[in-house]
């Protein structure tokens, strides 16, 4: 039974561009073809008997495919007309997805599935106001910290803003002693440096994002902050590959603050001894002025343009957004629902580690909606990791990461003049 | 008509030169015409599209094309990441050709000797790498590799050695992909090998004997000579194979640890399909493309100056 689902998933990709020719088994029977990747390709067809139920002549083909090779199957399956009919996607493709038109916007009869959401969840999902995608599972990333060492280094509580960090941190690197740090910013990672960027008030790109905005007053005191972390010897010079455990790490003291989001709480949990697991807790993230910003992150689910089944696809973008189904989906796999009524139904907040994350997504903010933005961010870092060496202050380093964006963005400009993009 | 009357092709030779020209041209023309569409054509295209800026929004419209000359070259030039896969790609094959070369050579002396049995079946255990599907192999080789299970590990723990992490350890992610490399292809070349060596005359060998050579000299001064232009030949194979080294990597480490197995290939799919810029992918093969022929007339040239080759 599951083999025949599977070859027939098989023979329905090999079909390549015919997705409108995928002719159905029976008569008069639809199949939607829906991609989910990584866990949630795993499971989400427990899910499928009950839609398949409530919409007789409906029939669901997930088709799981790996993280990794997401992002490139369905740029190439839209260059190769077969893309499925919903899918999965990462909510920072939005961006690249509606640039060549592959996305099926939110008809008016589906606007009721965009309330009861996190704002800036709901911000990443938009583009020049239309909701692309529809929200479906979010994370976002926030403190993890070490209860036991704070508490030594003389802090009760979590810090709130930058300034009582730096000082939570010098205590933090006392108490721990010896040749540990305080925090660990891996040098090729872009998304703490983004968090701090995205914690000021400016944004980070100007021009209707066509040019960097990196050389505001804001980012270079953010690139000032985190080049102190490694210039007081708070967090060391490495990369992520060069801290081959993270969790033991964490356990032993080498740092005390990583920043991750809930897909950590799981492996803090699996892979560290029980009599440890005291010593850890979950917290906002410290901003300028008080707890700040992060990225919002997550998958949303895409209706493409291309299916022939707008309907039936719409049916299940909605059966799937049902708080009641988010809340069943948080049981199977643990993702944190994207409706907030979710939330309440399966008491996500019960979880003390978990419960930050609820505040942490309403003080979230969208990133900039560009397709090129990840590119963007990667230059960013790689400057960053220069200055941080010792290549560029602050000021210099902004200018140079304004310079690669504005390179970066040159077609986009291009694009806007022309009037081709929004 | 099979049988061409030689005096009829004599009496009318330019018409019947022009028509044996005709049929060779017919007899040509498929393999011309598919030489044509599915190699000169796409290069060409492919050259063409080096040209241009061709990415997502080209993707979506191919209004939004432009033609901007050799910018996506000079970008290449002044890109780090561009560097860092040349410099990986090049310590790929510098490591990896001769240490190839010399395990397929080994083997074929080893399988060419009278001394050993059923050579059938060490023929075929050591070719069976080569012919088994690339990625099934890799998932064992990751096993083998693996820092806390694995059996390489597990023989330098026994012998008081401590464990390496492999493909976690940007300083040594490039040794552990060639050794799972050598092991896949040598089996090829040792095939390859193996027959030249079954040409070498007898006499040869026995003239060397009498005249009082030991196995080494008889290697040295028989073997080598008799196989040098398989060895050109090879080594010209192996270095074009290595600077495409593509799957190993992206199947073990998708380039990982710390971009320290971004090979040029694996450097131009990330650029042409991860990133869709297509343009400045197809300005990498060209790039990978003069590489190649750079590095192998240099080797032509110096085979002939060592006179392996006229």
């Amino acid at each position: 039974m599951m083999q025949t689902a599977h070859r027939r998933a098989a023979l329905a990709l090999m079909a390549g561009g015919a997705a409108a020719a995928c002719t159905p088994r029976r008569d008069g029977e639809t199949v939607l073809r829906f991609w989910a990747m990584g866990n949630e390709g795993g499971t989400v067809g427990e899910l499928m008997p009950e839609f398949e139920r409530r919409n007789p002549g409906v029939r669901v083909s997930v088709q799981p495919l790996p993280w990794t090779a997401a992002h490139e199957k369905l740029l190439t399956a839209y260059a190769g007309a077969s893309l499925p009919d919903v899918s999965q996607i990462g909510n920072t493709w939005v961006a690249e997805l509606s640039a060549i038109g592959a996305l099926s916007p939110t008809p008016p009869e589906a606007a009721d599935l965009l309330t009861d959401q996190f704002p800036a969840v709901l911000e990443t999902n938009q583009i020049a106001g239309l909701a692309m995608t529809t929200p479906w599972y979010v994370d976002t990333r926030l403190l993890f910290y070490r209860k036991d060492l704070l508490a030594r280094g003389g802090f009760d509580a979590p810090p709130q803003d930058w300034a009582e960090w730096k000082r939570a941190m010098h205590g933090v690197k006392r108490a721990a002693g010896g040749d540990n740090y305080a925090i660990l910013l891996p040098l090729n990672e872009f998304e703490q440096l983004l968090t701090f960027g995205l914690q000021i008030d400016e944004p980070l790109l100007r021009d209707r994002d066509t040019r960097g905005n990196f050389s505001s007053p804001g980012f270079i005191a953010a690139l000032a902050f985190y080049r102190s972390l490694f210039a007081e010897g708070l967090a060391p010079l490495a990369s992520s590959a060069q801290i081959s455990n993270v969790w033991t790490e964490f356990a032993r003291g080498y740092f005390s603050f990583y920043f991750s989001g809930p897909w950590s709480v799981g492996d803090f949990r699996s892979r560290l001894p029980a009599s440890f697991q005291p010593n850890w807790a979950t917290a906002g993230v410290p901003g300028p002025n008080g707890l700040g910003a992060s990225a919002p992150g997550g998958s949303s689910l895409a209706v493409f343009k291309s299916s022939p089944h707008q309907d039936a696809a719409w049916a299940l973008v909605r059966y799937l957004s049902e708080p009641a189904v988010q809340a069943r989906f948080n049981t199977i796999v643990g993702d944190l629902p994207a409706r907030q009524s979710a939330w309440d139904i399966a008491q996500v907040e019960r979880d003390p580690m978990l419960a930050p994350f609820r505040g942490q997504l309403e003080r979230a903010k969208a990133v900039p909606k560009v397709p090129e933005w990840e590119r963007i961010v990667t230059e960013m870092q790689i400057v960053a990791e220069r200055m941080v060496r010792g290549e560029y202050t602050p000021e210099t380093a902004a200018a140079e990461i304004d310079r690669r964006a504005d390179r970066l963005l040159e077609k986009r400009r291009w694009m806007i003049e022309q009037g081709r993009a929004v | 008509m099979t049988v061409v009357d030689p005096t009829l092709a004599r009496v009318k030779p330019s018409r019947g030169r022009a028509a044996r020209e005709r049929a060779a041209w017919a007899f040509v023309a498929p393999a011309m015409i598919a030489i044509g569409l599915f190699f000169a054509l796409p290069v060409i295209a492919a050259l063409l599209l080096s040209l241009t800026d061709f990415d997502i929004y080209a993707l979506a419209n191919l209004d939004n094309l432009r033609f901007v000359g050799l910018q996506n070259y000079e970008r290449l030039m002044t890109n780090p990441l561009f560097w860092g896969a040349m410099k990986n790609t090049l310590t790929f094959a510098v490591l990896g050709v001769p240490l190839s070369i010399a395990a397929s050579l080994a083997a074929a002396v080893i399988l060419n000797a009278r001394v050993v049995k059923w050579r059938p079946i060490w023929r075929v255990m050591f070719f069976a790498p080569y012919v088994t599907t690339l990625v099934a192999t890799a998932v064992v080789w990751r096993y083998l590799l693996h820092t806390r299970y694995g059996v390489i590990n597990w023989g330098l723990e026994s012998i008081g050695l401590p464990a390496v992490d492999w493909l976690g350890d940007p300083s040594t992610s490039i040794p552990a992909i060639l050794m799972f490399v050598v092991w896949k292809i040598f089996g090829y070349n040792m095939l390859i090998f193996l027959a030249v060596l079954q040409t070498v005359p007898d006499d040869l060998y026995e003239a060397a004997r009498i005249d009082g050579a030991g196995p080494w000299k008889q290697f040295r001064h028989v073997t080598l000579p008799a196989i040098a232009p398989t060895m050109l030949l090879v080594s010209i194979i192996s270095v074009a194979s290595f600077f495409q080294l593509f799957a190993e990597p992206y199947v073990m480490t998708q380039g990982g640890p710390a971009q320290s197995t971004v090979t040029v290939l694996y450097f131009m799919y990330e650029e042409g399909f991860k990133w869709w810029n297509l343009g400045s992918a197809s300005a990498v093969a060209f790039v990978l493309f003069l590489c190649i022929l750079a590095i192998t007339l240099v080797q032509l040239a110096v085979a002939k100056r060592v006179g392996a080759y006229q």
